[in-house]
């Protein structure tokens, strides 16, 4: 049995070598299959304002959302296209009322359903019939492992409380439960904690996602990034509990990239095998890609088929394979091993969405970027600047916006 | 936790677990498993197997009913039908069917 998707590895069809003989073959819009598994984000309204919101920073109204009916169609024709899982998600996705109705579209369409949620607007009821419409899977956000740090961070006050409340539900109903923890340095110390609540709460899988710094997370940039000492720490925890935990807890880890000397296959190359759909119904390549200005995406709302836009749209082409590369990456021998890292990384930190990554050590501005980013984790400047919809708002003394 | 890691013998009664699916994927000509953040695709023999655990049926029958099929040895089917039964349910895409306790 081989496996063809899991977290942004390669389908056999798309793997480095065979890909270069395809691109040698045949057009750049035929290369690519419709992917595995899409992430639909429903609304990006959400009652957390967590200071590294992956969300972009000028964010969708409520009023431009898609329509339950849009929604539906948009549904149908992914299934009909040959995608398999659906990823519902934000914002919050438990914000939007028809939540249930579209969980049940995407079963009778045949879609694998997976809800990414914060989980505090959930009931037990409203869970309830998530899972009698067929959801497969629950992935719960955690921002700590207690109260204090973890409410102050999310900027709700009781969010903690009603998450483990959730995550218990989850089990209870069945439900295979994630546990997502977004880790930085205000909450890296409580990675041990963390780990063992996921396993206290029966969780099948551990998603530990250090802060990806673009967006928000870029606006709080010094308050957020870890030490290196942290980052040390931080490997160490998880070898060490991956091993102790085998057949109980699936830890999947991703090494944050301002430490890392290569940068992270992003999106599994951009417009290779992933698309979102963003909640006003635009394809993108990744849910930050509309921080690059320039970039033109289509939407379903257009005249296009959702095929069409995957395969032939400008901005899919634009940063797909090998060909649009400068140098180092071009002559790079791991260019196809990482595809230049992330493409929205390279316009927050260059403002050219074409240079490499600056993650990589290969970039001319690597050095300067990982200084700055060193001095900034030893300053200790921890005020947040929380997510919403107003552009932003500071942290105040002991209020914590929580 | 105890049904995420079942010990497959003989008289177990393997069945998917609700959140792993066991579908043909019209698009790619393949049949694939389906499971959180995961798409899998089991070979042909698996494929044969996966369709016979429905929680009713033992391995013991399973394994009658494919040495009947292709006049295989019994004990050969027996050992490489547990062996896969177990790596399935060691990943987490097996478990045991519920007991009735009622």
């Amino acid at each position: 049995m081989s496996e063809i998707l899991s977290q942004g590895t390669a389908t056999p069809a798309a793997s480095s070598d065979g890909l270069a003989v395809l691109e040698g073959r045949r057009s750049t819009a035929e290369t690519f299959g419709i992917p595995l598994a899409v992430l639909a984000e429903l609304t990006h309204r959400c009652p957390l304002q967590c200071p590294y919101c992956s969300n972009p920073v000028e964010l969708d109204r409520g009023s431009s959302e898609l329509t339950t009916e849009e929604w539906k169609k948009v549904l149908t024709e992914l299934a009909e296209i040959g995608v398999l899982q659906i990823h519902f998600s934000g914002g919050e996705p438990t914000a939007r009322k028809d939540l249930v109705e579209l969980v049940q579209h995407a079963s009778d369409v045949g879609l694998y359903s997976n809800l990414i949620t914060s989980a505090v607007l959930l009931t037990k009821e409203k869970l309830s019939a998530l899972a009698d419409a067929g959801l497969c899977h629950v992935q719960i956000s955690f921002q700590g492992n207690e109260p204090v740090v973890a409410d102050r961070v999310a900027g709700l006050k009781h969010a903690h409380a009603k998450k483990i409340e959730a995550a218990k539900w989850t089990r209870e109903l069945d439900l295979p439960l994630t546990v997502n923890a977004v880790m930085h340095r205000q909450n890296l110390h409580q990675l041990s904690d963390i780990i063992q609540m996921a396993v206290d709460l029966d969780a099948d899988r551990l998603e530990v996602a250090n802060v990806q710094y673009y967006g928000w997370a870029l606006k709080n940039r010094a308050a957020l990034m870890p030490t290196v000492e942290q980052i040390e720490e931080t490997s160490r925890i998880v070898e060490e509990a991956a091993v102790r935990l085998k057949g109980v807890l699936a830890i999947d880890y991703v090494v944050p990239d301002y430490y890392a000397l290569r940068p992270k296959k992003c999106m599994g190359g951009w417009g290779r095998q992933f698309f979102n759909i963003s909640p006003a119904g635009k394809i993108l390549p990744c849910h930050a890609a509309e921080s690059i200005t320039g970039l033109e995406f289509e939407s379903v709302r257009s005249n296009h088929s959702i095929a069409w836009i995957w395969q032939n749209s400008e901005a899919f082409n634009r940063y797909r394979g090998t060909g649009w590369m400068p140098e180092p990456c071009k002559s790079c021998e791991f260019r196809e091993v990482d595809f230049g890292g992330c493409r929205c990384q390279a316009f927050a930190l260059t403002g050219d969405a074409g240079n490499t990554d600056p993650a990589c050590t290969l970039s001319p501005m690597h050095e300067q970027i990982f200084k700055q980013a060193e001095r900034e984790a030893a300053a200790h400047q921890d005020r947040f600047l929380y997510r919403n919809f107003a552009g932003g708002t500071l942290e105040t003394e002991g209020d914590h916006g929580a | 936790m105890a049904s995420r890691n079942i010990s497959v013998s003989e008289t177990s009664r393997p069945v998917l677990p609700r959140h792993t699916r066991l579908k043909f994927d019209e698009t790619r000509q393949v049949w694939v498993i389906l499971a959180p953040e995961r798409v899998l695709a089991p070979d042909e023999i698996a494929v044969e197997v996966l369709q016979l655990c429905d929680g009713v049926r033992s391995v013991s029958d399973m394994v009658d009913q494919l040495a009947a099929k292709y006049a295989a040895d019994r004990t050969d089917i027996a050992t490489d039908v547990i062996a896969m039964l177990q790596d399935l349910a060691d990943k987490g895409f097996l478990t045991q069917a519920r007991e009735k306790t009622s």
